[in-house]
């Protein structure tokens, strides 16, 4: 049988992004070692709802650790504390009876507050509209196999590929540098031949617009990789300096 | 039942033989010269992979769009979630595929109900779908040479499903994502994020507008355009629990059906045989385990029932591979509908493992041994990590515990081969639509869909239509039309707000998804289907009285949101149910007890069912009226689909 648990949960408040915020002591009697952390912040917020209070705002959405929709600071960590999880597939089985939480929003200056727990990541896709894309229109592509791509690149792509662009590697980050995820996009497309074209150009557009939205640099503290739900690796980063200085010496 | 006595659906099918009917059309359709073609505004809602494709290549032709999403980005869109492939009539690795094939497999996977020029249309822009993808970037598996890989997937004998290791949904998004946002720096996209379509605006006749909330300060906008295309996905949330994520609805689709829009087959829905069982009532969603996995896991049940021993100490003697001993031809790759009701039937007759004795075992061990656990990993690592994460159990060792849920709607909006809804210029792109997967959808067909119909069907049709229909240049969002659908919204949401009674949004959903699970799930019966009509109708009249909604309009409030899209979703369990029952006969996943072999088996009635139902509006607790489009077959012969 599952094991119930009381959890004490201290959560950030703020009603928008000019209002001021605050933490708020809240207690869940009932939560059970299967539910994930998301579903502990469902059954808070009925409870508020009963009481007539404003629930708790968070964003998220397919709730398997895919798309990239949630993310919150638990205990001070982007995610929480088990390694390689969006904090939507994380389990209470991760804490004890009787833990106290602390939950607050990923805090960054390009990530204003929208509403509690909720953050404007919009700088993320304005990074990607920069030129993290190959500039192909639909048609007119050669056949699949007509270029062929070792294995290896193939493979290395795919794990930078799989950032879910969550924002936890920006709010891990002393500096709150978007590095990781614009690295993981730059070094994806450029391991590829068919990315390889445009690399100069995308690597400087697309470092130039992180740095226009107000994120820091990168000074090697690793935080992000350590936080990055899908385990992307920081050589990323050094992947990205390497083609923004061949770009810009060029 | 009300049935309309006139055919009134015309499918328009162009004439000529099966393989030629796609280029024939594609030979004489109207065009939208380029200096005409950025005079137009589309109207793209929902950014998944048929939104995103459909939006991104308007874009690239030249016409101005406004793209709107529910999420805070383009790139979270559902399909992202999609895991293991895309299917794809390329025939790399020679075993015998051909677009024939592929059409084929899909028709009949599908159990006769889909329309044959649809789907073969579909096979025959496939192969195109892998090589644009290739070109954007999408890092699909490679064999060591260099070209790219395959595996098989459910309801085929050939490998033909192309894959991203178990994110192939989020790298063709990605893809699509991406491509998208090469058309916002151009210029010809304007992205408008968390905006929620509330209603479809038909002036003089014609879809010319949506109103939106915007989600993050509660205002109410309205949009002008030339076209509206719908992308907005499936229902499969009406269930509550299902592997849909949290935001998927009906809301929008659900809106153009009340303003004339037929909706077709709502009865279709796809459980899917492998996902994670449920653990709790605070459960909020299922999570799938892909379909693929069944290329090398074997799923099984002890042979006794109620066996308390653990799978590792159940001898081979003891267990029931009872796929492998049912369907020899397919075993464990039978289609989802199949392997579906199978794994209900095991579990109804006791033989379900776990605490809730509602699961079966998917088991690796076999292959492990044979392929090596390294194999395994990289086949299907992060579905492991996933398992394991959800579960705390190392699937590597022990079997995992598998059970049907709610996946996928083939139901969606009535359309054409041009994918044109009855309201002129409303257009269903993806799962929102009926088209292509008949009574039951086949593995990595979705996504498939999904790219064919933004990549490489909709700029055609969309074409046809703007060439030949004489629109009002000078409408614009002051038109009364407007007017009515905003004010229509805005009541709708004080109403919401101001009931204040004693029940959330999330209780009434919880028991919507119970009624719909039990009686309109895996297996139907006529008094389930009544009485479960009858109890939503009832739930319904109830939420009016005593929805309690927290917050207020002006701010970000998503239980304002789903409030509004669980009412939509009782009005759609009704309808789900009403369909049901109008269908004597058991295809695909629609199950009807009252209609099955000797042996269990789905029993199809050809002879008064080979048609699309759709389903007319014809106001507020009035019956809708049933419109039929036949379906008929020229070329594949109707079979009883045999998988043994």
């Amino acid at each position: 049988m599952a094991k119930s648990m009381t959890i004490y949960l201290r959560v950030w408040r703020q009603a928008g992004p000019e209002a001021p915020g605050r933490l708020v002591d809240y207690t869940v009697a009932d939560a059970n070692e299967h539910m994930s952390f998301l579903e502990l912040l469902d059954v808070l917020n009925e409870q508020l709802i009963h009481r007539g209070e404003d629930p708790v705002e968070f964003d998220n959405d397919c709730r398997e650790g895919i798309c990239g929709s949630c993310g919150v600071m638990v205990g001070g960590i982007a995610h929480g504390p088990q390694q390689r999880t969006a904090v939507c597939q994380l389990h209470m089985r991760a804490f004890k009876d009787g833990d106290r939480i602390v939950v607050e929003p990923f805090r960054a200056k390009a990530f204003p507050i929208v509403k509690d727990l909720v953050v404007d990541r919009s700088a993320f896709d304005r990074i990607i509209a920069a030129g993290g894309y190959v500039s192909t229109t639909t048609g007119g592509a050669p056949d699949a196999n007509a270029l062929p791509v070792s294995k290896e690149a193939a493979d290395e792509a795919m794990d930078y590929a799989a950032c879910i662009g969550c924002g936890a590697c920006v709010a891990a980050c002393p500096n709150a540098s978007a590095s990781l995820f614009t690295a993981a996009k730059i070094a994806h497309l450029a391991l590829l031949p068919q990315g390889s074209i445009e690399a100069p150009q995308r690597a400087v557009a697309m470092v130039d617009q992180m740095t226009a939205e107000g994120f820091g640099d990168c000074s090697n503290h690793a935080e992000c990789e350590a936080v990055c739900p899908k385990g992307i690796s920081v050589h990323g980063i050094t992947r990205m300096r390497r083609e923004y200085i061949k770009a810009v010496l060029r | 039942m009300p049935r309309a006595t006139q055919p009134v659906l015309n499918a328009k099918v162009p004439a000529g033989r099966l393989q030629d009917k796609w280029d024939a059309y594609k030979d004489v359709v109207g065009l939208v010269s380029p200096a005409n073609k950025r005079k137009h505004t589309i109207l793209v809602v929902g950014t998944g992979l048929a939104g995103g494709s459909a939006a991104a290549t308007l874009g690239g032709l030249g016409y101005k769009v406004k793209s709107f999403c529910i999420q805070d980005s383009a790139r979270r869109a559902h399909s992202i979630a999609a895991q293991g492939g895309i299917n794809a009539a390329k025939n790399y690795p020679n075993d015998g595929d051909t677009i024939w094939r592929l059409f084929y497999d899909t028709i009949k996977g599908g159990d006769y109900r889909a329309r044959e020029a649809n789907v073969y249309r579909l096979a025959q822009v496939s192969g195109n779908i892998i090589d644009q993808a290739v070109a954007q970037g999408v890092p699909f598996a490679r064999e060591y040479g260099g070209l790219l890989a395959n595996r098989s997937f459910g309801g085929a004998q050939v490998a033909r499903t192309f894959y991203a290791r178990g994110q192939t949904g989020q790298q063709l998004l990605l893809g699509t994502y991406q491509a998208l946002s090469h058309q916002i720096a151009t210029g010809n996209v304007t992205m408008l994020p968390r905006r929620e379509m509330l209603d479809l605006v038909v002036a003089d006749g014609h879809a010319r507008g949506i109103i939106t909330r915007d989600l993050v300060t509660g205002q109410l906008e309205r949009h002008v355009g030339d076209a509206v295309l719908l992308c907005t996905g499936g229902y499969g949330n009406a269930y509550y629990l299902s592997t849909n994520a949290k935001n998927s609805n009906v809301t929008a689709a659900w809106r153009c059906y009340k303003r004339g829009a037929y909706f077709a087959n709502p009865c279709f829905t796809q459980i899917h045989p492998t996902c994670i069982p449920v653990s709790g009532s605070y459960q909020s969603k299922l999570t799938l385990m892909s379909e693929s996995l069944r290329n090398d896991g074997r799923v099984w049940v002890p042979k006794d029932t109620g066996d308390p021993r653990p799978p590792s100490q159940i001898p081979e003697a003891d267990r029931d591979y009872y796929l492998e001993r049912r369907y020899p031809a397919f075993g464990n790759l039978v289609p989802r509908d199949v392997a579906s009701r199978a794994a209900k039937k095991e579990c109804d007759a006791g033989r379900g493992v776990g605490t809730t004795r509602l699961a079966v075992y998917l088991d690796f061990a076999q292959a492990i041994r044979r392929l090596g656990e390294q194999a395994i990993r990289e086949r299907y690592g992060n579905l492991f990590e996933m398992y394991a994460r959800i579960t705390g159990e190392n699937p590597y060792a022990v079997p995992m515990r598998i059970y049907p849920a709610v996946h996928y709607t083939m139901g969606g909006l009535w359309v054409d081969y041009e994918l044109q809804t009855t309201v002129p210029g409303l257009f269903v792109l993806g799962e929102a639509n009926f088209s292509d997967h008949g009574a039951n959808r086949l593995g990595a067909s979705a996504l498939m869909q999904g790219l064919a119909d933004g990549y490489f069907v909709i700029p055609y049709t969309l074409g046809a239509y703007l060439s030949g229909t004489a629109l009002n240049g000078r409408l614009t969002t002051s038109h009364d039309a407007f007017a009515q659908a905003e004010h229509a919204s805005n009541k709708r949401l004080r109403t919401l707000l101001s009931t204040q009674g004693d029940k959330t949004a999330t209780e009434f959903h919880r028991e919507l998804g119970q009624l719909l699970w039990n009686h309109v799930g895996m297996a139907r019966t006529r008094e389930g289907l009544e009485s479960a009509a009858k109890a939503i109708a009832a739930l319904r009249h109830q939420f009016w009285e005593r929805i309690r909604v927290p917050g207020e309009n002006g701010t970000y409030n998503k239980y304002l949101e789903f409030a509004g899209r669980i009412a939509d979703f009782m009005e759609l369990g009704e309808l789900m149910a009403r369909d049901a029952l109008a269908r004597e006969e058991s295809c695909g996943g629609h199950f009807r007890e009252e209609h099955q072999t000797a042996d269990g088996e789905a029993l199809r009635n050809d002879e008064d069912f080979a048609h699309a139902s759709a389903w007319a509006y014809t106001g507020n607790d009035q019956a809708p009226v049933e419109h039929r489009e036949p379906l008929t077959f020229e070329n594949v012969q109707l079979s009883s689909r045999s998988y043994k």
